[in-house]
């Protein structure tokens, strides 16, 4: 009795185990932070990129008005490649569009922007990149929507056409 | 005089020193404590990774503004969540993490016992 169901035994399990195995291999174990919705925007204090003043971010953000924080820096690629996005996202009236340009020098993203344009209202300057964390960030590009100081939508990596439109429709 | 003035100028800064030190420790362990959010299998203290970086600054600024070690976890599970602690807490998502391993140790247990019961039979 004990040695015909044995073998069958040792099959279910080496079975049920390769599944487990399989479907494991298509599962992506990258891990993005839970985006919270209707967060409040954090508060801290940060140096502007061009006129050099200690401001508070409650200065930066108004009531009533929608903004999309980017975070962006010289030296990433894909920064390069959403960039003319923001360019035309600057011609819609209904939203600013304000940077954090994360762990660069300021000659270094100067000459970004004066290659591609700035399409910033306002540019926070991260050198040590505790700003981006006090949003959550975790890299380069990222980008916030925010509205009535809260953070409606959350976009990991560059913008993309699609993302675009839906912002353009949210902002309407 | 001279003598005892070098003395404490000598203490001072070995005291200053074991200050320092003492924050260092602290920062080790709760660095060590993090996960990377970009680098899988690694913790901040491992990583070298810009995300890290700004994380390990970010803690030292934290510390030196007299934040305890609990309060700065909090701090980050806010900012990202859970999965940025090694250490997760217990509740209705990690019950099976933490009890899977008492579970498993019964069973065994019970196994065992079983068969010596029988042998003795």
């Amino acid at each position: 009795m004990k040695n015909k169901f044995f073998p069958i035994f040792i099959i279910f399990v080496f079975i049920s185990i390769f599944i487990i195995f399989y479907k494991g291999l298509q599962d992506t174990n990258f891990y993005t932070p839970e985006t919270k919705v209707n967060n409040e925007i954090p508060s801290f204090s940060a140096e502007l990129f061009y006129s050099n003043k200690i401001v508070n971010s409650s200065e930066i953000f108004e009531l009533n008005k929608f903004y999309l924080l980017n975070i962006w820096s010289s030296w990433c690629m894909p920064c390069r490649q959403e960039h003319s996005l923001l360019m035309d996202l600057t011609k819609n009236k209904n939203i600013e569009v304000i940077g954090i340009n994360y762990k660069d020098t300021k000659i270094n993203a100067k000459n970004f922007l004066n290659e591609l344009g700035n399409p910033y209202k306002k540019i926070i300057f991260d050198k040590d990149g505790t700003k981006a964390i006090e949003w959550g960030a975790y890299g380069v590009p990222e980008s916030f929507l925010i509205y009535n100081n809260k953070v409606k939508k959350k976009y990991i990596g560059p913008l993309n056409n699609k993302i675009i439109k839906e912002i353009r429709f949210t902002v309407k | 005089m001279k003598i005892l003035k070098l003395f404490l100028i000598i203490f001072f800064i070995f005291s200053f020193n074991h200050l320092k030190a003492n924050n260092e420790i602290i920062k080790n362990k709760i660095t060590k404590n993090l996960r990377c959010l970009i680098c899988q299998g690694q913790s901040v203290y491992d990583s070298d990774s810009e995300f890290a970086n700004s994380l390990k600054v970010l803690v030292d600024k934290k510390l030196n503004e007299g934040f305890s070690e609990k309060q700065i976890y909090s701090y980050f599970k806010d900012k990202y969540g859970e999965w940025i602690l090694y250490d997760p807490k217990f509740n209705k998502n990690t019950y099976i993490l933490w009890l899977l391993p008492i579970l498993i140790f019964l069973i065994g247990g019970a196994i065992i016992s079983k068969s010596f019961i029988i042998k003795k039979k």
